[in-house]
């Protein structure tokens, strides 16, 4: 099944994509509400929730140009040196466009 | 269980000031708007229905990529299945915030689910993680996301791209930068090493072997199932207790 792209098609798709991303953001949290909470969901929960930050990450940096690894090593080290955020994305962005700037 | 009874109270002075303390980052998503609305003027799209995409779709990755399927006509369910991949951490997402979700209104449960997005996730999530509930920085936050990338939108499609290259500046990797932050900033121990290097190894091989977009559900799976296999000593959960042994450094 297709849509043309006409004002009215366009309408339709958008409101199909906006509808598909709400049962993205509504689904977990509906599908949670029928599970108990116990020791082990809760950790299941933790731990999955640091591992959507890694799982976006590395192949960020496996598919990425130079500085963009250049730009997550900066961050990683000033994050693990000083463990404030801002000062840490500044140093990645820097470390990325001094990378290609002049590579 | 009491029937609507719902201990978690909103603060709006908190959700203001977690609106000012997501602005710096806000600004980043008003560029990434821009590139979006000058993609999706160039696509042929017309400035309202950019707009409109913006406001109710609000997931970037997600509108690029369709963007990427134009044509006189698109394929509904090719359309759906990339749209639904793209955006399914955000199901992720949303259960690890139900500890804390579940003690608010389902009203306000699923109207600050609107909002919901990466970036002020991860510093829910992160916060979660050393014992400090904050739903308010999903609405402040949220809020000035969702506004910055209408604007960004705007002004896209308005005036065409702000900067002509916004690689160059090393704009393209905030949200990688800052959510890096966030990981690094939250608690580490054994357990959550492992289960990164777990979630990183299943993301990559997902990444490199799986159809494209579902690396990030399958790593953060199989990272989660770390924690499901691998409890800590008993009665420390997170966000219960604040780790003190784990901030040795």
């Amino acid at each position: 099944m297709a849509i043309e792209t006409t004002s009215a098609g366009i309408l339709g798709l958008i409101a199909i994509m906006a509808l598909v991303t709400l049962v993205t953001r509504f689904g977990g949290v509906f599908l949670m509400s029928f599970v108990p909470i116990s020791p082990r969901v809760e950790s299941f929960i933790n731990t999955m929730a640091s591992s959507v930050l890694i799982a976006i990450i590395v192949p960020m940096a496996v598919e990425g140009d130079l500085g963009a690894l250049a730009a997550l090593v900066a961050t990683g080290l000033t994050m693990l040196a000083l463990r404030k955020p801002l000062p840490a994305i500044s140093a990645g962005l820097i470390a990325a466009a001094a990378v290609r700037y002049f590579l | 269980m009491p029937l609507a009874h719902y201990p978690y109270q909103f603060q709006p002075h908190r959700v203001r000031a977690e609106f000012f303390r997501l602005l710096p980052i806000s600004f980043f998503v008003m560029a990434f708007g821009a590139a979006f609305g000058l993609a999706a003027a160039q696509t042929g799209l017309s400035p309202l229905q950019s707009l409109l995409m913006s406001s109710t779709v609000f997931a970037g990755a997600s509108q690029f990529a369709v963007l990427d399927m134009w044509g006189p006509e698109i394929s509904v369910l090719p359309m759906i299945a990339v749209v639904f991949a793209i955006n399914s951490r955000h199901l992720l997402m949303g259960a690890s915030l139900y500890p804390m979700l579940r003690d608010v209104s389902p009203g306000k449960r699923y109207g600050l689910l609107l909002v919901l997005t990466d970036a002020n996730w991860a510093v829910a999530a992160q916060e979660y993680q050393s014992g400090k509930r904050n739903l308010e920085v999903i609405i402040g936050g949220g809020l000035v996301i969702w506004l910055a990338w209408m604007i960004g939108t705007a002004l896209g499609v308005y005036f065409g791209g702000l900067m002509q290259n916004p690689k160059a500046f090393g704009l393209d990797m905030v949200l990688g930068c800052f959510l890096l932050a966030m990981a690094l900033g939250g608690k580490k121990s054994p357990r959550v090493l492992v289960a990164w290097l777990v979630a990183g190894s299943a993301s990559l091989a997902a990444w490199k072997w799986l159809p494209p977009n579902m690396h990030v559900v399958v790593g953060a799976l199989a990272g989660g199932a770390i924690g499901f296999f691998w409890l800590e000593s008993p009665g420390k959960t997170a966000g219960e207790k604040q780790e003190d042994t784990a901030d040795g450094h």
